[in-house]
């Protein structure tokens, strides 16, 4: 990986154009598309039905043997803007957007996304696959890298993503009774709903002087 | 060399009443000044700190305070232990400590009692706490003291064997098992001819003597043999449950059975309370025999914290492995070389 | 504790509870943790015992879960290094530098030639203060108390240096985009030549006191062997993986936007994968983050420590994944942004997260000792597991 910075940045990245040619073989009809930025890094997305596929492929014909992280994106944006009753910085959004998608854009609600990594040449890819709305559900990632057990468990908990064949799908940091997908987008921040963020105001009033008119700016 | 002799006759009573008094003295003050010199302020030291400076000079008194601390604690039972038996165990333990002292001399007219299987009386009785500690484990109805229970149990049967092994070769030079006679044996004793600091079994025995403060560490569960503790695995094994006036009896027990460990193997290697060039039958001995074998005991045990703040410590496997590989087959060669020895000479 | 983690503690309960009835040897459940001495923090570990021999290991997190991940998408970029500051908090600088790294590259911009060699150092220095912590923690799990606190004693002088510079010891929310918040206060430089003498003190005594142990040895080597192909399976990273063989460091090997690879300085591996190794190569990177902060100090070019950048930070649309090689690992950021004020999406990447989920395959099998042994070497910090 190179910096944006470098100012002679190459225009065409044979090493990351490579992988993804080398994925498009492997996947075929499941490679959706792909972007390289040269020099910098490189994404592709596959289809929900490709996702173990492009994981093995991946390991096994790309060299790809570290596993990095995966989790999901909720494209839908959030119903309460940035949750807070003072906006200070910025007006608050109040009616949703449409969806808009990232790079190699998107066409559902849910994106999982994973990353892994060469160590010998030190490249790395950001997969992605778009789940269907109706039943946001992919295969695990496990048979192809052991390491995805505990992100997949937390994928599904915070974002209510489920996994094909996953072991042991439970909760990873919540209690066993928690409800609710907490990374959702549709899922409030509830610690700004029982009290305003503090920080939306510079001073916090120290505590006994309510009006803090008498005792000047003791902040 | 016979039992306390004073010039004024005494009711029994009142030899019992001094005799328990010097007892307790005996116990608690090697305890004291081991916990206050390496506990405090050599561990400190060894660890960049300055330990406790508030409580008197340099923190003289804060082993009072740590006492008044532990006496005003609530005496915690857990709802599931086996009352009777999880509140005796630290007497238990506390008794095995008090039974040691009664053979260890003082002077050559200082002992509690003179036996002639001195040294045999202090071996048996020092496994008495294992049952304490067996005891508390059980009794507490707690997995991590359990597990130490059971950790204490194995290491102290296993380490007893090399302990007596050591003496053996102390026992086979000194002609006696009598602790005075041990004690005579090296003020009287020359080595190769040249008698001018008695001849104290260190030189002779050394392998025993290491093999002794292995044991012996082992024996205190002390780093680093201190899996019954262990309170990065077990929290604090054994003692996990324990709180108040319960535990400061463990925790007492523990460093007076540290002074007194110190104190047989100063009797049984450095001499005990004879310091070379005067006359060993000398009744000044019953004055400063007491503060020479102080000052041996904490040289002793000088090396036993020194292990204990700087080692990791053993897993089970290996110090099984240590005791019965190494130290037993060491002590066993020991003492066929010291038997053959005594017999060529 | 999770639905079926209770229903199969229960189940194991009652195994246990049957072992009275029938005088079978059985089972035992123990949990060490949430409040244990040994998982420096709140992890929680549920092991079932046969004797003292580990059955099966499940690690229970989320004690200290702290929604980061959801509380980034309500706060503006600057708001947000706050934020991750508490992640790995014994080297918290470290966490500041890959989220504004990819910050910076989303804006494309470049913070000063000054600024990139000054957040080296204070890197570095932040990866001394967190490990050698972790080579005196070590011997602490081992029983061994004196070590760690030679590792406190010498980690406030490194704390100083850092706190002379950022205003803050544990906390420094000193990173900005597009540079620092203030430049070097005079005399630091020569103060922190003494300083990293002292740590290399510090790593001989270590090495002396603590890998040159016998029985330190002993309860390390071939204990925890992660082979390179399992633990890259699990996204093991940092001193864990490079212990494990593989020679992969991201300081070398990739251009993090850091100034290491203009400088002098060695990766360390180990052939055996086991806790030693872990020890060991940790130890060496200490001496090496020494090397890289003083080649820094005298090298540290002139200039402002700021780029031009707007006042109110809005990032323009896009996706980016930085990440930086950390005290405890690869730490990454993946920042989903559409043009607004907060990140869309903030993907944390932490080592220890990683690092921590191969325990279940590794305790299997093992002794209760060395599951603190084992636990104790890949190094986690919680809240670098639970965010």
């Amino acid at each position: 990986m190179d910096t944006v910075d470098d100012v002679e940045a190459p225009t065409v990245d044979v090493a990351r154009d490579a992988l993804v040619s080398t994925l498009v073989e492997a996947l075929g009809d499941g490679f959706v598309t792909g972007e390289v930025h040269p020099g910098v890094d490189v994404w592709v997305r596959v289809a929900a039905d490709s996702w173990l596929a492009a994981g093995v492929a991946l390991r096994d014909r790309c060299g790809m043997s570290y596993f990095n992280f995966l989790s999901a994106i909720d494209w839908k944006p959030s119903p309460y803007g940035r949750d807070m009753d003072a906006q200070v910085d910025g007006p608050e959004v109040s009616e949703p957007g449409p969806m808009e998608w990232g790079t190699t854009g998107g066409e559902t609600r849910f994106q999982v996304l994973a990353r892994v990594h060469d160590p010998v040449s030190g490249l790395g890819i950001t997969v992605k696959a778009d789940l269907p709305d109706d039943r946001p559900e992919v295969d695990s990632w496990i048979p192809a890298y052991a390491g995805a057990d505990w992100h997949e468990r937390e994928a599904w908990e915070m974002f209510g993503i489920s996994f094909r064949g996953h072991p042991n799908l439970v909760h990873l940091y919540l209690p066993g009774a928690f409800e609710g997908n907490p990374l959702r987008k549709d899922y409030p921040l509830l610690a700004r709903r029982i009290k305003p963020w503090p920080g939306i105001v510079d001073v916090e009033l120290m505590p006994g002087d309510d009006e803090a008119s008498e005792e000047g700016d003791d902040a | 060399m016979n039992t306390l002799t004073l010039a004024v006759e005494l009711a029994h009573w009142q030899q019992t009443t001094i005799r328990a008094v010097v007892g307790l003295v005996a116990v608690l003050l090697p305890a004291g000044t081991l916990v206050y010199l390496f506990l405090f302020k050599m561990m400190s030291f060894m660890q960049s700190r300055l330990g406790p400076m508030e409580a008197g000079p340099y923190g003289s008194l804060q082993l009072l305070a740590e006492v008044g601390k532990f006496l005003q604690k609530e005496d915690i039972v857990p709802e599931n232990a086996d009352r009777i038996v999880f509140k005796a165990a630290p007497f238990v333990v506390l008794v095995s400590t008090f039974l040691l002292v009664l053979v260890i001399p003082g002077g050559p007219d200082l002992m509690f009692i003179d036996v002639d299987t001195g040294i045999f009386l202090a071996l048996a009785v020092s496994s008495i706490s294992v049952i304490g500690i067996l005891m508390a484990g059980w009794a507490s109805a707690s997995k991590y003291s359990l597990l130490g229970a059971l950790r204490a149990t194995g290491q102290l049967i296993a380490y007893e064997l090399p302990l007596v092994l050591a003496v053996m070769g102390v026992v086979i030079q000194a002609g006696t098992l009598n602790m005075q006679g041990i004690v005579m044996a090296q003020a009287e004793g020359e080595i190769f001819g040249f008698g001018g600091i008695g001849s104290p079994f260190i030189i002779t025995q050394f392998l025993g003597f290491a093999i002794f403060l292995i044991a012996v560490q082992a024996e205190l569960t002390q780093p680093p043999f201190d899996m019954p503790i262990a309170e990065s695995e077990l929290v604090t094994g054994y003692l996990t449950e324990y709180s108040g006036m319960r535990f400061l009896m463990f925790f007492i027990g523990e460093f007076a059975t540290a002074g007194i460990f110190s104190a047989l193997a100063a009797t049984l290697f450095l001499g005990g309370w004879y310091v070379p060039g005067l006359d060993p039958t000398d009744n000044l001995f019953n004055v400063i025999g007491p503060m020479v074998l102080l000052g041996k005991i904490v040289l002793v045990a000088f090396l036993i914290f020194w292990f204990r703040f700087t080692y990791p410590r053993f897993r089970e496997d290996q110090l099984q492995t240590l005791a019965w590989k190494v130290l037993i087959p060491l002590s066993l060669a020991n003492i066929i070389a010291t038997g053959v020895l005594k017999v060529v000479f | 504790m999770t639905d079926t983690q209770q229903i199969a503690y229960i189940a194991a309960q009652a195994a246990d509870a049957r072992v009275n009835v029938e005088l079978e040897t059985e089972g035992m459940t123990l949990n060490i943790g949430p409040q244990h001495p040994a998982t420096h923090g709140t992890l929680r570990i549920i092991v079932r015992l046969d004797g003292e021999r580990v059955v099966a290991a499940e690690p229970v997190m989320g004690y200290m879960h702290r929604g980061y991940e959801k509380l980034a998408e309500v706060r503006t970029y600057p708001q947000v290094t706050t934020l991750v500051n508490r992640i790995d908090w014994l080297g918290s600088f470290a966490n500041e530098v890959p989220f504004i790294l990819a910050a910076e590259r989303l804006m494309e911009v470049e913070a000063p030639p000054r600024a990139r060699w000054i957040r080296t150092a204070l890197f570095e220095l932040s990866r001394i203060a967190n490990v050698i912590l972790f080579l005196g923690d070590m011997a602490v799990q081992l029983g061994a108390v004196t070590p760690v606190f030679f590792a406190f004693r010498d980690r406030e002088f490194v704390l100083n240096q850092i706190e002379a510079v950022t205003g803050g010891r544990f906390h420094p929310n000193f990173d900005r985009i597009g540079g620092l918040k203030d430049d070097l206060p005079k005399g630091w430089i020569e103060e922190t030549r003494g300083v990293l003498a002292r740590i290399r003190t510090f790593c001989d005594e270590m090495e002396d006191l603590v890998a040159g142990n016998e029985i330190f040895e002993a309860r390390t080597r071939n204990i925890g062997v992660v082979p390179a192909d399992i633990g890259l399976a699990y996204g093991l990273s940092g001193a864990n993986i490079r212990a494990s063989g593989v020679d992969w460091d991201l300081r070398r090997d990739s251009d993090m936007g850091l100034a290491h690879r203009e400088l002098d300085w060695k990766v360390w591996t180990h052939p055996d994968g086991d806790s030693f190794a872990r020890y060991w190569v940790r130890l060496q990177e200490v001496r090496e983050a020494c090397t890289i902060v003083e080649q820094c100090l005298d090298g540290i070019p002139s200039g402002p420590v700021m780029a031009k950048v707007p006042r109110i930070i809005k990032v323009p649309a896009g996706e980016a994944y930085v990440e930086t090689e950390n005290p405890l690992g690869v730490m990454g950021y993946y920042i989903v942004s559409k043009g607004e004020l907060v990140p869309y999406r903030v993907k944390i990447r932490s080592a220890s997260f990683n690092n921590v989920s191969i325990t279940p395959w590794l305790l299997e099998g093992v002794y209760v000792p060395d599951v603190i042994s084992i636990l104790a070497s890949p190094y986690f910090i919680l809240g670098d597991i639970d965010r």
